[in-house]
């Protein structure tokens, strides 16, 4: 039994039936719903990735309305204004930084240890939380500063691109506990290994975002 | 029931055959009936077709030009769908059957230039027209252009002439032979200022002024309405346009200078709530920089309903 | 704690949506009560509910657009029959009435009623034609099917229980803005399509996976039927579309729910960037619905005129530059905003290209049909409608697309009259072509052919009588969504109109009386062989209806026309290939993670729209609940026992047997 077969669950007492057999690969024969020639690795991985393209495109409608009301202050303020910079760095190293830790959390799941599974998902939901955190405090002081989306098209653009993607970010926390959870209850199943797959590609895909935002937004309200 | 002749359809009997044929012509027959009977019944040209103004003419033009261009090959593509269709049924023996006959490239070159070739001559009158017929353009013209500035209410128009001062409301006068230059906002939702028979429609934008360049060649009275929904009272949102001789014109703009309230921020507060099939009437002077002004948002956009069933937030309604 | 929610939102004061509201209540109680009392519910739970079969899903999804486009043809008779009123007279809609049926015929002709139709199609057919055993992920197509019914129920909920928007199906700001809708209306719709747009959105996904990886063996793409061709393009669009109507509906959404300011007018709000998204949106939704109609009209052409489809690769080519070119040309929908000479023309002239490779799939249908032995069943004759048809429409549509023209008769009743032509005549006629084509797939026994053709005549003929009077009355210059009118010219044509609904409304009749009249005399229609139709693709090779899992071994392919090929094979040797080596085969588990989720976005969407924030907080946890309940499932495959298969296909092999010998009989 290699540790590839463990992963695939063939040893697992909670697998499906009670009678369970090898499945025997004739060619052509094997009945597997998806098709029996490609891995439900690569359809189920690719399938996120369509899903993530998708994704992508609905933060495109929110930049694209970003960088058309970026200039309707209503004579309030303006991004060079409000934005510290230092925080954004501060975020942008924390989501790099967490951003490697997933990819150790996924390695650590694929060489089924617990240690490095676990500390390196702990240490990516502190770091994704800490970004949370310094993203939240600002929303806090522009609002009370009278800097709150309500005031202006720009800021409610700013608000709306930048806290779609920290909402994605707060999804991704609580997918990440649930995936500690799922660890926990039924061990490095085929099924779950595929579901970490998805979640480090979902996390990786905010990184990228992340990276437009803090250009698009952030550093060009700044520069010229 | 046997299962050949389940799976075989093409033993259908002669009689369904002879009602598909029966079924069709009585289909193009109506057709027919349908498109010339309103010309028939009725004696009015239609609007599009039937221009007062040089930019309509133009327009309809480009329009029948391109009908023309496009049913060189629409006709002969239906023709042929019909023939092919009646000719290689299954029971007609004489047609050639060729069954494994699935490319030829000369059929390729032809189904994809020759709609190409369509198509690059319309994008030409396209993009000559666009061009020509652009809204905003000036129209080239002897007369000296009348300003008028529009602004699109719930439910009403509001013009204002800014160079004579007065301003009137569901009625444009506009002098015939000479350039109307448009300037267009909306005091609330998006609308559209539409004379059919003078041409292009634009939209008004609350916030913002589009251009439109008009003119009416002869004397009449046309029909103005917004072509862009706008709530519960927008099916009253027409307006008569009086096309005047240039010394008639002037008279009604003196008449106007006589007689009505005057049209200031306090007045206009008044007219640009909600109401519904206003009678025209006009205002006897028109603050300068109104327009301006409301283009600005100087003066606030209109307000929205005020009563509902059982009330706005629920189920708004027009005021009775 | 109701929010703004109250009786007073029942409309007992207005006789014609409380009559409607009740009669449909009254008939879907019936119903319930008739199911639940007869003991069909866990039969109901069991195999339709609960099912993650594709086939399942598919029909359910066209039973869905099927309903819905009843309950939009009613709204449009009554549009119809009030603009024949309302010359000079206020007809029996008053304003806010009729504002409210215009807006939710569209959005419920085009999202509840069109969208379910094509993607049911789609769902149905796909896996059969690639010889698969279902798509590439089943649970997730469940949820999708749930979710978009939710977005129906919730439209069908308004009219009952407050109003719906009375914007029209695009709600353009400001006038859907809370200024100007401050009502429930417009939050009836934002929620109900943000819903089900997650449900489109999973339904696009799981295509796109299924047509690019999942392939039985053999089967590259250019052995794929034109039907999947047009399925992976049809719903690459839906993915790179449907998040745009995502977010800018979210938009609004913060306008109306947070004070926001995106499209308001006050604040540097900007109603153009609303315009702009949605059609960037909308004009690739339109493609969404007419390239699964086009595939079907591949498939049935080329069946009924026994020929393989012409110019196969060109009908690829055509299909995917359709695909691209459908996300530039959005700006057509709104010429008429200024945005100046050069951006109209190019705009203009990339609408006119678009043109030309669906030119060349007409002329590639035309060849399919030259050389072939036409046979006039239902399915080939909405085919042959939809080429003559769609042409025309077409034609009007390259004219709005000169924007000179489109100067005179943008949003008016030629307009109109163009869309609905090739909506229609591409997507309506397309459906129920696939309908009646597929139709002996899905239930073993054909549709009966005479009210088929009634149905189609009629439909046809009714099409032209309300549509081309309507093409006239744009050209005398009648606009749009008008309650009431007052110019006498219009007035001829409004009537003609109004009597060609009337014919259509016959033509739904047939179209009703046709499913009944099958269903009763389903022995004598009965479909023995699962190839009624003598068909070209694989999905023929399936029996009618084709088992749980498809096919009881992968069929490996050798050609283009799969299916075809081993036909000619067998007749040529006088009997089937082989019995193939038969072995157990694993299926996706059941599962009411679908039903559960729409039951709590129901809800969900509920709650939001009336205000009512913490049965909207519990709903949504619920929802979440669900997908983790659904993450901790165990058993997530059943099995079905080699020989179970075998049973299965040696009772439809041996009805082959006897077709092909009585047919070799019957040849000699």
């Amino acid at each position: 039994m290699t540790a590839f077969d463990a992963a695939a669950g063939r040893d697992d007492p909670h697998r499906l039936r009670h009678d369970w057999q090898p499945p025997v690969y004739r060619q052509h024969t094997l009945g597997h719903a998806s098709g029996g020639l490609v891995s439900k690795r690569i359809i189920t991985g690719f399938g996120f990735w369509i899903f993530l393209l998708s994704d992508i495109v609905m933060f495109s409608a929110f930049f694209a309305a970003y960088a058309v009301l970026v200039g309707d202050t209503a004579g309030g303020p303006s991004g060079r204004e409000l934005f510290n910079l230092r925080n954004v760095g501060f975020e942008t190293a924390f989501l790099l930084l967490s951003s490697f830790t997933v990819g150790i959390a996924r390695i650590g799941a694929r060489a089924q240890s617990d240690s490095w599974y676990y500390g390196a998902m702990a240490a990516t939901f502190v770091l994704g939380a800490a970004f949370l955190s310094i993203e939240l405090r600002e929303f806090a002081g522009m609002v009370a500063r009278g800097a709150g989306p309500t005031r202006s098209a720009f800021l409610s653009a700013f608000f709306t691109l930048v806290g779609c993607h920290g909402l994605h970010i707060t999804a991704g926390l609580l997918w990440l506990l649930t995936m500690m959870a799922q660890v926990f209850a039924k061990g490095y199943r085929a099924d779950i290994l595929r579901r970490i797959l998805c979640f480090n590609l979902f996390w990786h895909a905010l990184d990228i975002i992340w990276v437009a935002i803090f250009t698009v937004v952030y550093l060009m309200a700044v520069a010229v | 029931m046997d299962a050949d002749h389940a799976g075989n359809p093409d033993l259908l009997p002669n009689e369904t055959k002879r009602l598909k044929s029966q079924s069709l012509l009585r289909a193009v027959a109506m057709c027919c009936a349908v498109i010339m009977a309103p010309v028939v019944l009725s004696a009015c040209k239609p609007a599009v077709l039937d221009p007062q103004g040089l930019v309509g003419l133009a327009v309809r033009s480009i329009l029948i030009d391109s009908v023309a261009i496009m049913l060189a090959i629409v006709i002969p593509t239906i023709a042929a769908i019909l023939a092919f269709a009646w000719w290689f049924r299954a029971s007609n023996a004489r047609a050639v059957y060729l069954p494994d006959w699935v490319y030829s490239g000369r059929i390729e070159l032809v189904v994809w230039s020759i709609p190409l070739m369509v198509i690059m001559l319309l994008g030409g009158v396209a993009w000559i027209g666009s061009h020509d017929l652009d809204p905003a353009k000036p129209l080239s013209s002897s007369a000296p252009p009348v300003e008028v500035q529009v602004i699109s209410m719930d439910w009403k128009w509001l013009f204002i002439y800014p160079d004579q001062g007065v301003a009137s409301v569901n009625q444009l006068v506009i002098p015939a032979g000479a350039p109307i230059r448009f300037s267009l906002t909306s005091a609330s939702v998006m609308n559209a200022f539409f004379i059919p028979q003078l041409g292009s429609m634009i939209y008004t934008m609350n916030g913002m002024t589009t251009q439109l360049n008009l003119q009416a060649d002869t004397p009449g009275t046309l029909r103005g309405l917004s072509s862009q929904f706008s709530g519960d009272g927008f099916s009253d949102m027409h307006f008569k346009v009086l096309v005047l001789p240039q010394d008639r014109f002037d008279a009604w703009i003196e008449a106007a200078r006589g007689a009505g309230p005057t049209l200031d921020p306090e007045t206009y507060a008044a007219l640009v709530k909600q109401s519904a099939n206003v009678s025209p009437f006009t205002y006897r002077a028109a603050a300068p920089g109104l327009f301006r002004q409301i283009v600005a948002q100087k003066l606030p956009p209109g307000p929205g309903p005020r009563s509902g069933r059982p009330n706005p937030s629920v189920s708004p309604r027009m005021e009775e | 704690m109701l929010g703004k929610l109250s009786w007073a939102a029942i409309p007992f004061n207005q006789p014609v949506p409380l009559i409607a509201g009740s009669v449909v209540i009254l008939i879907v109680l019936a119903v319930i009560t008739w199911v639940v009392l007869s003991g069909h519910l866990p039969y109901l739970w069991r195999e339709w509910i609960t099912s993650v079969d594709h086939k399942r899903i598919g029909v359910m999804y066209m039973l869905l657009g099927l309903t819905m486009l009843v309950r939009g043809f009613v709204d449009a008779i009554m549009m119809r029959s009030q603009q024949a009123f309302a010359f000079r007279a206020p007809g029996y809609l008053p304003p806010e009435h009729y504002d409210q049926i215009f807006s939710a015929h569209g959005t419920i002709m085009i999202f509840f009623s069109a969208m379910p139709l094509v993607i049911g199609l789609m769902n149905f057919v796909v896996p059969l034609q690639l010889g698969i055993r279902d798509v590439a992920f089943p649970t997730l197509n469940s949820v999708g099917f749930w979710l978009t019914a939710t977005g129906a129920l919730l439209v069908n909920i308004s009219l009952v229980v407050g109003e719906f928007a009375r914007t029209g199906w695009l709600p353009y700001p400001p006038l859907s803005e809370l200024t100007y809708s401050p009502g429930v209306g417009v939050d009836y719709y934002l929620w109900s399509l943000e819903i089900s747009g997650v449900g489109t959105l999973l339904a696009g996904i799981n295509l796109v996976t299924t047509v690019l990886k999942l392939h039985a063996p053999g089967m590259t793409y250019s052995r794929m039927p034109m039907f999947c061709w047009t399925t992976l393009a049809s719903n690459l669009l839906i993915v790179a579309a449907f998040p745009i109507l995502t977010a800018t509906l979210t938009m609004l959404v913060l306008d109306r729910y947070f004070g926001f300011h995106f499209f308001t007018n006050e604040a540097g709000g900007n109603v153009m960037m609303f315009v702009n998204l949605i059609w960037a949106w909308g004009h690739p939704e339109v493609y969404i619905l007419v390239l699964p109609a086009f595939g079907v009209f591949s498939e049935v052409v080329s069946t009924f005129s026994r020929k393989p489809l012409f110019g196969y690769r060109s009908m690829v080519a055509a299909t995917m530059a359709i695909c691209i070119l459908s996300f530039m040309v959005w700006l057509h929908h709104f010429f008429t905003m200024g945005a100046g000479a050069d951006v109209n023309a190019m705009f203009g002239i990339a609408s006119m290209i678009i043109a030309v490779p669906t030119g060349v799939k007409v002329f590639n249908w035309l060849f399919t049909m030259y050389g072939g032995r036409i046979v006039y069943t239902t399915p080939m004759l909405w085919s042959i409608g939809f080429m003559i048809t769609f042409v025309i429409g077409g034609m009007t549509g390259v004219l709005l697309a000169v924007p000179p023209v489109d100067f005179v008769l943008h949003n008016s009743v030629f307009l109109v009259a163009h869309f609905h032509n090739v909506v229609i005549g591409g997507v309506l006629f397309g459906a129920f072509a696939g309908y009646s084509y597929w139709f002996p797939k899905a239930f073993g026994f054909r549709l009966h052919e005479g009210w088929g053709k009634a149905a189609f005549w009629l439909t046809f003929a009714g099409f032209y009588v309300v549509f081309l009077p309507l093409y006239t009355a744009g050209l005398w210059g009648m606009t749009r969504r008008m309650q009431h009118y007052d110019v006498a010219m219009w007035r001829p044509f409004v009537l003609i109109a109004a009597i060609g609904i009337v014919i259509m409304a016959c033509a739904a009749g047939c179209q009703l009386v046709q499913l009944v009249v099958s269903i009763r005399r389903r022995e004598e229609l009965r479909d023995v062989t699962g190839d009624p139709w003598n068909g070209r693709s694989l999905e023929w090779a399936t029996p009618s209806p084709p088992p749980a899992f498809n096919f009881p071994v992968l069929p490996n392919i050798r050609g283009e026309e799969a299916y075809w090929g081993m036909k000619q094979r067998a007749l040529e040797q006088a009997r089937l290939g082989e019995e193939p080596a038969y072995a157990d085969i694993e299926m996706p588990r059941n599962s009411p993670t679908g039903f559960i989720c729409a039951f709590f976005a129901t809800f969900m969407g509920f709650a939001l729209i009336w205000h009512i924030w913490w049965l909207a907080g519990v709903a949504a946890v619920g929802a979440y609940a669900t997908f983790v309940v659904f993450a901790w499932r165990d058993k997530d495959e059943y099995i079905f026992p080699a020989a179970t298969v075998a049973r299965i296909d040696r009772a439809n092999r041996s009805a082959r047997s006897a077709a092909l010998a009585a047919r070799r009989e019957a040849a000699s």
